[in-house]
């Protein structure tokens, strides 16, 4: 049951090939729709990879292209930045791993299609991220949260540093060491995720998960995300990623098998039941039989099912059903949940409160 | 239907309720506001405008209204929004309709990357067109002012709209924002020039908007080809100068003064080469407009061989 008013862009996504039809009103909603889930430029790239965007009503396409315009001009600045990166980082010998965004545009993948990009996300060895945060320091990235607290909360208990910005070229950079806090329920082991890690090829240095790893690194991500601004954005990423790695034998065993090894089996459920039913997702009948075994006993499994369908979706004010607002308050007490124990988060919320109003020096 | 052939009435219901679908130059704005100020603003300065029919496609939606809270009952404020979402920090309850025209400013900088966007007044004579590209607090608005004034039809007073595929220049005319003292300066140069309100205490100072020329608003469909690019300065008190300026750093400068350069790449620069190559380039100073329209009149009478 959906309480969710109609999504246009989860349509579009699902079957661009409808918009030829579309009247200028729809576009109208369209276009805002996706705009605010950040898929615009997405859209605009599938129309342009099936040749249809020559159909689309003008005063439409103009936006669409623009969209486009603003996607490449970010992908390239990506591909700067992650050679700035390589740069800083090539006299440490240390693997680098691009994550998410970077990763699938670097790695030529088809979720880098139309995708739009706020900062770069790369994993390093723990053991070396203080060589890591150093060499980045002196090549010119500076930390951004200064406060006493936050860099605390970042170092010893998050999975990755407090986001890094370069002072002249203003790009943010966030350096993790996992893929889930230290305090987190779930524990993926790192070490596991770099020894499978592949090397980009001509790109010295730099490395991209596996496939497999790739997948559900994206999976966890959403799925313990506690704010769902970018949830249809990551989820339409992850349709792009599973329907581009099916074509390869072996990959959906080697997925199931992955995630169990990674303790990651929930995530995996969560995936793959929100992007086949929401997006379409082909997705093997025995693959799935196998991911419910992870899956939450009722009635819980149906409870977190119809949250995740209420906030899957664009983050637009036309797209909200009178229970959206409390779908998206509870997974964000339940990613707080799930990223700290209970007292530590309690701890948390209530130096927060506090600080909101008087920053510590 | 222009927004003339609109009673009062029905302009602040429209406003207050399904929203106003404006069209300036290429683009359509729905524009949604309870405040008195904006909908007199508009009455004033969108006057020749088109208002478009309900129900087809708007490029931006956009509301002005005093944020909720507590606070609007001690000292008012206005807040912008773009498709719902607040996008600068309010201001001052009596800055209604500058924020709306900075709000409409920043729509078109940010989405719409069909243009090479420089920041930049932008007159016409005769299909060419005359850039005034400089930052904030040169002269620029006021020059504008008095030439759309004296026989130059003005395309746009803040945004130069270079079209990436065609290297065009496409019109948007609407109000002229005057600050400070170049508002008693256009006042006295041109009698002929509508003025709204003046508003005193914004980020730019006392903020008055001029009508912009009937004429202007009924040509927007009409483009310009390259013709002039100048960078002008006001200096106090000295004599005109127009001195030619190398066309490499009148390049550098509309990068400067460009909003989207940087998004678009290659074509940006093909763009921009372009323009430099269609137009004679100078600097410009000057403390006089009567002085300056002549040499503008003298500059348009020299550019004589036809399109």
């Amino acid at each position: 049951m959906s309480l969710r008013r109609p999504d246009l862009v989860i349509a579009a996504l699902r079957d661009p090939t409808q918009l030829t039809a579309a009247s200028p009103a729809t576009w109208d909603l369209l276009i805002r729709q996706s705009r605010s889930a950040d898929l615009l430029a997405r859209i605009a790239s599938l129309l342009h990879e099936r040749e249809l965007l020559e159909t689309i009503a003008p005063a439409a396409r103009t936006h669409l292209l623009s969209a486009r315009t603003l996607a490449f001009a970010q992908q390239d600045e990506v591909r700067r930045e992650v050679a700035h990166i390589a740069c800083a980082l090539h006299s440490l010998s240390v693997p680098v791993v691009l994550l998410k965004g970077a990763a699938y545009l670097l790695a030529g993948l088809p979720a880098a299609l139309g995708r739009t990009f706020a900062d770069v996300d790369i994993l390093v060895p723990r053991s070396r991220l203080a060589e890591v945060e150093a060499a980045l320091m002196l090549a010119g990235w500076a930390t951004t949260h200064h406060s006493q607290y936050d860099q605390r909360y970042y170092r010893q208990w998050m999975h990755e540093l407090p986001p890094l910005q370069h002072v002249r070229r203003q790009t943010i950079l966030d350096v993790h060491h996992a893929i889930l806090p230290v305090t987190a329920r779930l524990k993926p082991d790192s070490r596991k995720l770099l020894l499978a890690a592949l090397a980009l090829p001509g790109e010295q240095g730099l490395h991209v998960l596996a496939p497999v790893d790739m997948v559900l690194h994206s999976m966890t991500h959403l799925f313990h995300n506690e704010e769902m601004g970018h949830g249809l954005r990551d989820l339409s990423d992850l349709d792009r990623l599973l329907r581009h790695f099916a074509t390869t034998a072996e990959f959906w065993n080697a997925l199931v098998e992955r995630a169990g090894e990674l303790n990651l089996s929930r995530p995996l459920y969560y995936g793959l039941h929100q992007t086949r039913s929401l997006l379409g997702t082909p997705v093997e009948k025995s693959v799935l039989a196998a991911a419910c075994h992870a899956a939450p006993a009722e009635p819980l499994r149906s409870v977190m099912n119809w949250l995740w369908s209420q906030a899957l979706g664009s983050p637009h004010v036309s797209t909200a059903g009178p229970t959206t607002g409390v779908a998206l308050f509870a997974l964000y007490v339940r990613a707080h949940w799930l990223r700290m124990p209970p007292a530590l988060l309690l701890r948390h919320l209530a130096i927060k409160a506090v600080t909101k109003r008087r920053p510590l020096a | 239907m222009i927004v003339a052939d609109v009673t009062p009435r029905d302009l602040r219901r429209q406003l207050r309720g399904p929203g106003l679908r404006l069209r300036t130059g290429p683009f359509v704005t729905k524009i949604r506001s309870r405040l008195c100020a904006v909908a007199d603003g508009i009455t004033l300065h969108y006057a020749a405008h088109a208002v478009e029919d309900d129900g087809g496609f708007a490029d931006f939606h956009v509301s002005v209204e005093r944020p909720r809270g507590l606070r609007r009952w001690l000292s008012p404020q206005v807040e912008f929004r773009f498709d719902g979402n607040p996008t600068f920090a309010p201001l001052p309850g009596d800055q209604g309709f500058p924020m709306l025209e900075w709000g409409l400013n920043w729509c078109v900088s940010s989405y719409c990357h069909q243009f090479l966007i420089v920041h930049a007044a932008v007159l016409e004579r005769e299909g060419r067109a005359l850039v005034l590209a400089a930052p904030s607090g040169s002269g620029k608005s006021t020059l504008c002012a008095g030439l759309a004034f004296r026989g130059w039809r003005l395309l746009s007073d803040e945004l130069a709209l270079i079209e990436v595929a065609s290297g065009q220049i496409i019109a948007l005319p609407r109000p002229i924002s005057l600050k400070n003292q170049s508002i008693d300066v256009v006042r006295a140069f041109a009698s002929q020039a509508v003025f709204g309100p003046v508003v005193h205490e914004t980020m730019k100072g006392s903020v008055a908007h001029v009508r912009p020329p009937f004429d202007a608003v009924l040509r927007a469909a009409e483009p310009a080809v390259p013709g002039w690019v100048v960078l002008p300065r006001f200096a106090a008190g000295a004599d005109a100068r127009l001195e030619p300026l190398p066309k490499a750093r009148a390049f550098m400068c509309l990068v400067d003064n460009a909003f989207n350069y940087h998004v678009q790449g290659r074509d940006g620069f093909h763009a921009l080469a372009r323009l430099i190559d269609g137009s004679d380039c100078y600097g410009f100073s000057y403390s006089r407009l009567d002085d300056a329209a002549e040499i503008f009149e003298s500059l348009a009478e020299r550019k004589s061989d036809p399109l």
